[in-house]
């Protein structure tokens, strides 16, 4: 279990439980700080608060440590290397998850300059799951996709809830909140979030 | 050892030169004349001021003086490295890194070569150690200047992929590593390539004085290899300690990227 209290950033200020296999979706209006608080509970960012999972403190171990269990994905994912193979410890294990995604199994000697927005989006996504996180912290993981392969990510995603991945899914589509989140949080222009039960 | 000597007078037909480029600005409306005049002044005023200074320091020997003038050159160097930067740290650190760097790279390498090759008496005598400072400070500075800009630069511009490699459980070594690269490789790039065209394209200013001042040319060229291998031990010292020091400075223990500690863009230069 995931357990934020009061989490400060900026304006923003939050408080709240997520259990194992709990999905939450976050929405609120465009720079509102939907992606401060993602970045904040996996320490990328300063930030003042209690976060632990299962109880242990998040400062008791290293920042590394910590964000390989709670795993913040981008929007849109950087890359640090030429190729697409070149960003996985093991390429060929990510295999299966590509293709479910519904890229080709050749796409690992691609040079990242070359694929699309939606192509980056899923390969980053893949590139998160290889970690086995216990929570995901995923920022508009689908924004830059079509209803179809939207549809697989959530299908993927759904898969590892069931399997007790804790997941915080922020969202503009009210639709995918409602399909997603068995929770949704609302985060307000002041910076506070408020529970809105679907 | 013998040599031509000049008087001041005998500066004046090549003063002229510099007449004759003003005259070339105002009839071509070039608008260079004022920074011309500016430009010569300075240099007058400059070299005269730090000749006397240095008779002054060769007559006295005095380790106190000795430093006190070392420290300035190194004040001016921190200064130079701060304005070439496009981006700058906050705080102590703005001037801090750049000094630190260069005075521990210039000096360490110094006094290395005053201790093993030189052997002056006393060991600090400011006829070699202000001249041979002299020469590493002002290539470890552009070393230090040009690695720390790709550095800041580049961690910038690549922002998302460094982070991308935190979020996935980098250590902040490991998500820098491949900006470092660069930057290192930009501040050895001016020493390398000066190594490459030296005696070629080049004469070096060192050399030709000795060489003027009546020493035989191969004499010259040894102490001119002796000062390019200081140089380039200096640059590699001070570029590497600054890139890793400034690396450092803009993560936190946390393995964050801290870019915040970068100040606000300025539009000098």
């Amino acid at each position: 279990m995931l357990t934020v209290s009061g989490l400060k950033r900026f304006h923003i200020s939050a408080s709240f439980d997520l259990q194992d296999g709990e999905c939450v979706a976050l929405q609120g209006p465009s720079g509102v700080g939907k992606t401060l608080l993602l970045r904040s509970i996996a320490d990328l960012d300063p930030n003042e608060g209690t976060v632990k999972l299962d109880g242990t403190l998040r400062e008791t171990m290293p920042a590394p440590v910590w964000r390989k269990r709670v795993t913040y994905l981008a929007a849109e994912p950087g890359w640090w290397s030429e190729t697409v193979q070149e960003h996985f410890s093991g390429w060929n294990d990510a295999l299966p998850l590509v293709a479910r995604l519904g890229l080709p199994p050749t796409c690992g000697p691609w040079p990242i300059q070359r694929l699309s927005t939606g192509e980056r989006q899923r390969l980053g996504l893949v590139r998160a799951l290889m970690l086995q996180s216990r929570v995901l912290l995923l920022d508009e993981p689908t924004s830059a996709l079509d209803s179809a392969s939207a549809a697989a990510v959530e299908s993927l995603i759904a898969e590892r809830i069931l399997n007790g991945t804790s997941v915080l899914w922020s969202t503009h589509d009210n639709a995918q909140a409602s399909r997603v989140g068995s929770r949704v949080f609302v985060m307000r222009t002041d910076g506070q979030i408020e529970e809105n039960r679907p | 050892m013998t040599y031509i000597q000049l008087t001041y007078g005998d500066l004046i037909l090549p003063a002229l030169l510099v007449v004759m480029d003003g005259a070339l600005s105002l009839v071509l409306r070039l608008k260079l004349e004022r920074q011309l005049a500016i430009a010569s002044v300075r240099m007058v005023l400059q070299l005269v001021l730090v000749g006397y200074v240095l008779t002054f320091l060769f007559a006295a020997v005095s380790p106190l003086w000795t430093a006190l003038a070392a420290f300035i050159m190194v004040l001016f160097a921190s200064h130079e490295i701060v304005a070439r930067q496009k981006r700058r740290l906050v705080g102590f650190w703005k001037y801090g890194l750049g000094a630190g760097c260069t005075l521990l790279a210039a000096g360490t390498v110094t006094i290395f070569s005053l201790a093993t090759e030189l052997h002056p008496q006393p060991w600090y005598h400011p006829r070699y150690s202000l001249p041979l400072l002299g020469m590493i400070l002002g290539n470890t500075m552009t070393g230090i200047g040009l690695g720390l800009d790709v550095l800041t630069n580049g961690l910038v511009r690549e922002r998302a992929a460094v982070e991308a490699c935190l979020a996935l459980g980098g250590t902040r070594y490991q998500a820098v590593l491949p900006v470092l690269r660069d930057a290192l490789r930009s501040g050895f790039m001016p020493i390398i390539n000066s190594m490459a065209a030296i005696g070629l394209v080049s004469l070096p200013g060192m050399m030709t004085g000795q060489i003027l001042a009546g020493i035989e040319p191969i004499d010259a060229v040894k102490y001119q290899l002796l000062i390019m291998f200081l140089i380039a031990g200096g640059t590699g010292l001070g570029t590497l300690t600054a890139v890793i020091g400034g690396a450092r400075l803009l993560t936190d223990n946390r393995h964050r990227l801290r870019l915040d500690r970068i100040a606000a863009e300025s539009a000098r230069l």
